[in-house]
């Protein structure tokens, strides 16, 4: 028995750009590692961060996350431009298709399930327990255990660029290609292993916030009482507790066909690949609206704070979150209205796809409406939410357009596609992410950005985008397909110049991000938030300190009004000493989460690879330290009064002091 | 005032939407056969209905942001939150358009559904298509040829593509006449064209298919007469080898950039076999039971006696 499985020298890569990467990757991590050595932060890390059951260090854990695989997947979009910039007039430009269909696979996987979701889901873990005025999440360790296997799907990916080769499929994977048969190496088990242990943490995410928001909203807080933001996070986590069981079961019929010889979606014995696809797309499409509900959710609350105003239309804004939730699980066939489906379902997923439209225009009026007789202040968040307002009206409007079976026919697969999704997946919800972060930047840390880097960096991913994709649209009219290596028609060239030309300026708005980040911490001193409430808020979260406190509330609040804080603010009860204090029960954190993404990496690597006793072993191993965790004693503690109230003063305090 | 800018504006749009659109040479809003011309018009009309929306959200957006600023002096009601009109407003005016689209997406999608055929003077043409890693296969049944990576059939001639793969999911393309629809291995698809225009058209694979995916490419030839379609068929039988069982076998190996090939005859019922070799036994009950899920057997085919179709009594 080879004790590695199909695992040799050969395994490496030798292209020249993937070594790069490699040295990159490591001299870059060895400094990291180097300095962490030398700042003597290991034990600081370890127990205060890596194994936290805190909500908002799991929050910020999942947006570093996120822009880790910001930096890769982004790195992959501007290769693939460049790529397409070059090989024009029948050259072959620098990438052969055997790295190019694994650059594009890898940018679609990593951009959705290793960028969009953490950064969501990573907000989603800051905001909503501060929204809802709970302690933590109704089941804190899970929490910890979902980060972590967020992470171990992503570290497999990344992996696969050293060891390996990535699917080489594109990022639906359908077979039969992504059968043994087309597809005989590991590219498309990192794939499977990859979605299928962080699709795993995300259904456990979807529980646990379902329990949150059902199980442990504060007192006086009605269902239709939730702020808007926790209402479109519900609405997707309903999708993900509805949707993500559908990937995973057809990730492992995937999996069967290739380990056990199935044949479920193979060409013969009677498989069939259009059960994939269809499989594949019912959870495909939910994922898009999983997305974009929360970013929604941000630019609602972002509109109502920057115009100092009630949001317009509160509960139109939760009907039509429930009605985009409902309609999105019966539109997946729009996907593939080419298989050849008869007119009649073609027409009725067409138009269930439109009909999306109308909760969906509703929402932009009332972010209109909210904005009238208001008062707008352009800070950086509100210009995110202004250009994601024009931004998603063009993307809605092609969406309607591909929903069209006879348009379809033309478009499908085109480049006027790609410019379709890239323009709701950015101008939705990456949008929405970035005015997030800019919103709730000084809630979970502290203290503020620079603004007008901030603003700088909208200005570069709002024209960079319309510069990167509206010339997408026009090679989609020209007849250009997607996942094309490199063209030979003269008159697509310009088109592909000024793509091109568009990713190096958002290319400029990342690197302004990261900017202000680095500026941010340098000047941290200087910008600290000590009210907590630097944007005039109206939902719970800004009643705390920046950062809150590790138990949140010192006292739960009791609720009467959507914009809780700002009622609160009215009638005076806002930053009210109390006389006395009750103590706090949480939960502690466990070095349980870490260990067992580490022993999931390890079994998806090992599965990977055919390492058959290392998968066997870290399987027995996963399941002996989930055993060990639920035994655990020493879970829980208890926060005396006396240090609460001296915590809280302090506060109260600074707020006072301005 | 505004209002006079909203449609002067819409007007600018419209007229530079018109001009992008007029551009557009060889792909696929420069249709040379009527399902594509369709299909253009059926673009340009729903576009223009939903720019009825799109173009007042984006100005409104903006003169909203700009009279509403801070410090702009306007009215400034916090606690303004509901209007039962508006709402009404904002919820009707979006349903009526999907509405409109609606019936046009209803109406559409059956006038243009890939399946049905093109009323014509002409009787139908039929090509059998067959898309092999990474070259496209044609092959004429009623003229016993078959090409690849080259299609010629006269304009104004309908053809009916009856469609199979094998080897890995492809779609069918060819911009210039309209639609397309994929190529699955043991099944058969079928798409209806026409071409109104003579010409060499751009062909393509539009689905992903693996390493060879963007050599996947063949000419689709619209000739002015029937007398050069005529002629290139001679072309084919005289210059072209036969496709037997063993050349399909050695062609079917996967190849990148395939180039031209003629084959004057051609093994009956070979694309028959092609979808039958992966349908195998689970195929038959659609094949028998339901002819239009299946291909349809040709005359004088003899399956081979482990799959010979079961009677209804036996199968049950």
């Amino acid at each position: 028995m080879n004790l590695l499985g199909k695992l040799s020298w050969d395994s490496i890569p030798h292209d020249p750009i993937v070594i790069g990467t490699l040295i990159v990757i490591a001299i870059g991590g060895a400094a990291l590692f180097g300095l962490i050595t030398k700042l003597q932060k290991w034990g600081w890390l370890w127990r205060e961060w890596l194994t936290s059951v805190d909500h908002k260090r799991l929050g910020i854990m999942y947006i570093i996350l996120a822009f880790v695989m910001l930096i890769r997947g982004f790195a992959d979009a501007i290769m693939m431009r460049t790529q397409l910039a070059v090989a024009t007039n029948g050259s072959e430009g620098y990438l052969p298709p055997h790295h190019y269909d694994q650059i594009f696979t890898a940018h679609g996987v990593i951009m959705i399930i290793f960028m969009a979701m953490p950064f969501m889901i990573g907000l989603m873990n800051i905001v909503v327990p501060l929204q809802i005025g709970a302690r933590d999440v109704a089941f804190p360790f899970l929490n910890n255990l979902s980060f972590w296997l967020a992470v171990s799907g992503a570290v497999l990916v990344n992996i696969s660029l050293g060891l390996g080769e990535f699917a080489m499929t594109g990022w639906v994977a359908y077979p039969p290609l992504s059968g043994l048969e087309f597809s005989p190496g590991v590219g498309v088990d990192y794939y499977i292993w990859a979605l299928q242990i962080s699709g795993i943490g995300t259904t456990l995410t979807g529980v646990n916030f379902l329990v949150t928001v059902i199980k442990m909203r504060a007192p006086g807080m009605k269902l239709m009482q939730m702020p808007i933001f926790t209402w479109t996070c519900t609405w997707a986590n309903v999708l993900i507790v509805a949707s993500f069981p559908i990937l995973t079961a057809a990730l492992a019929m995937l999996t069967l066909d290739r380990y056990l010889d199935f044949h479920f979606f193979t060409n013969d014995l009677g498989g069939n690949s259009m059960m994939y696809i269809n499989l594949f797309w019912a959870w495909g499409h939910p994922e898009v609206y999983i997305l974009v509900l929360p970013a929604f959710g941000i630019f609602s609350e972002i509109v109502s704070t920057y115009t100092g105003k009630r949001l317009f239309g509160y509960k139109s804004m939760v009907y039509a979150s429930g009605a985009i939730s409902i309609l999105g699980f019966i539109v997946w066939l729009h996907h593939f209205f080419t298989m050849g489906s008869s007119a009649s379902v073609n027409a009725f997923f067409g138009i269930m796809t439109m009909i999306i439209a109308v909760p969906t225009g509703v929402k932009l009026f009332n972010w209109l409406f909210t904005m009238y007789k208001g008062r707008v202040r352009m800070e950086p968040p509100m210009l995110w939410t202004i250009g994601f307002i024009i931004t998603f009206s063009v993307g809605g409007m092609t969406g309607v357009l591909l929903a069209i079976p006879g348009a379809d026919y033309v478009l499908h697969n085109s480049l006027f596609l790609i410019a379709h999704f890239h323009n709701t997946i950015i101008g939705g919800a990456v949008f929405g992410y970035l005015a997030g972060f800019a919103f709730w930047f000084p809630k979970a840390m502290g203290f503020h950005l620079n603004p007008k880097i901030g603003k700088f960096s909208f200005w570069c991913w709002f024209i960079g985008f319309f510069v990167a994709f509206m010339p997408l649209y026009v090679l989609g009219f020209l007849g250009m397909t997607r996942r094309l290596n490199h063209t030979d028609n003269p008159d697509w060239n310009i088109w592909l110049y000024i793509a091109a030309g568009g990713a190096f300026i958002i290319a400029l708005g990342i690197a302004a991000q990261f900017v202000q980040l680095i500026l941010g911490f340098i000047q941290k001193d200087k910008n600290l938030d000590k009210t907590g409430d630097p944007w005039n808020g109206h939902t719970l979260e800004w009643s705390l300190s920046s950062p809150p406190q590790f138990y949140n509330f010192a006292k739960i609040p009791h609720v009467d009004d959507i914009d809780t804080f700002t009622d609160m603010k009215e009638k005076g009860t806002a930053y009210k000493r109390e006389e006395s204090y009750e103590p706090i029960h949480m939960p502690s954190n466990t070095n349980a989460g870490p260990i067992m993404g580490a022993i999931a990496t390890a079994f998806g690597f090992a599965m990977i690879w055919h390492i058959w006793w290392l998968a066997g072993a870290s399987f027995i191993g996963l399941i002996v330290a989930f055993i060990m965790r639920a035994y655990a004693k020493d879970t829980d503690y208890y926060v005396q009064p006396d240090e609460v109230a001296r915590i809280e003063n302090a506060h109260l305090d600074n707020v006072a002091k301005g | 005032m505004n209002l006079l800018l909203t449609r002067n504006l819409s007007k600018i749009a419209l007229a530079a939407l018109v001009a992008l659109l007029a551009g557009c040479q060889g792909g696929v809003l420069d249709p040379k056969g009527s399902i594509g011309a369709q299909e253009k018009e059926l673009i340009i009309t729903a576009t223009i209905l939903m720019l009825l929306v799109v173009i007042p959200v984006i100005l409104m957006t903006l003169y909203f942001a700009w009279k509403y600023r801070e410090g702009s002096g306007e009215a400034y009601e916090p606690k303004w939150d509901h209007s039962t009109k508006i709402e009404a407003v904002v919820w009707g005016i979006p349903i009526v358009i999907i509405i409109i689209l609606a019936v046009i997406t209803y109406k559409s999608t059956h006038a243009l559904n890939p399946y049905k055929p093109i009323e014509s003077d002409e009787d139908h043409m039929t090509v059998e298509v067959v898309s092999l890693n990474w070259k496209w296969l044609f092959i004429y049944p009623d003229l016993g040829i078959a090409t690849v990576n080259e299609l010629a059939f006269p304009k104004d001639v309908p053809v009916e593509f009856k469609i199979t793969s094998a080897g890995t999911m492809n779609s069918f393309f060819i911009p210039q006449l309209g639609s397309q629809i994929y190529s699955m291995a043991g099944m058969e698809t079928k798409l209806h064209l026409i071409a109104n225009e003579a010409g060499t058209f751009d062909g393509i694979s539009s689905n992903y298919s693996g390493h060879g995916f963007t050599g996947m490419k063949f000419k689709a030839i619209a000739t002015p007469t029937k007398e050069d379609f005529n002629a290139w068929v001679e072309k084919v039988k005289t210059s072209g080898e036969a496709l037997s069982t063993e050349r399909y076998e050695k062609l079917v190996e996967p190849t990148e950039y395939h180039p031209v090939e003629y084959f004057g005859t051609v093994k009956d019922g070979l694309f028959f076999d092609i979808i039958w070799e992966y349908m195998g036994d689970m195929g038959r009950i659609d094949f028998y039971g339901k002819p239009e899920y299946g291909a349809t057997k040709p005359e004088g085919v003899v399956l081979p006696e482990r799959i010979a179709p079961k009677t209804e009594e036996a199968s049950h």
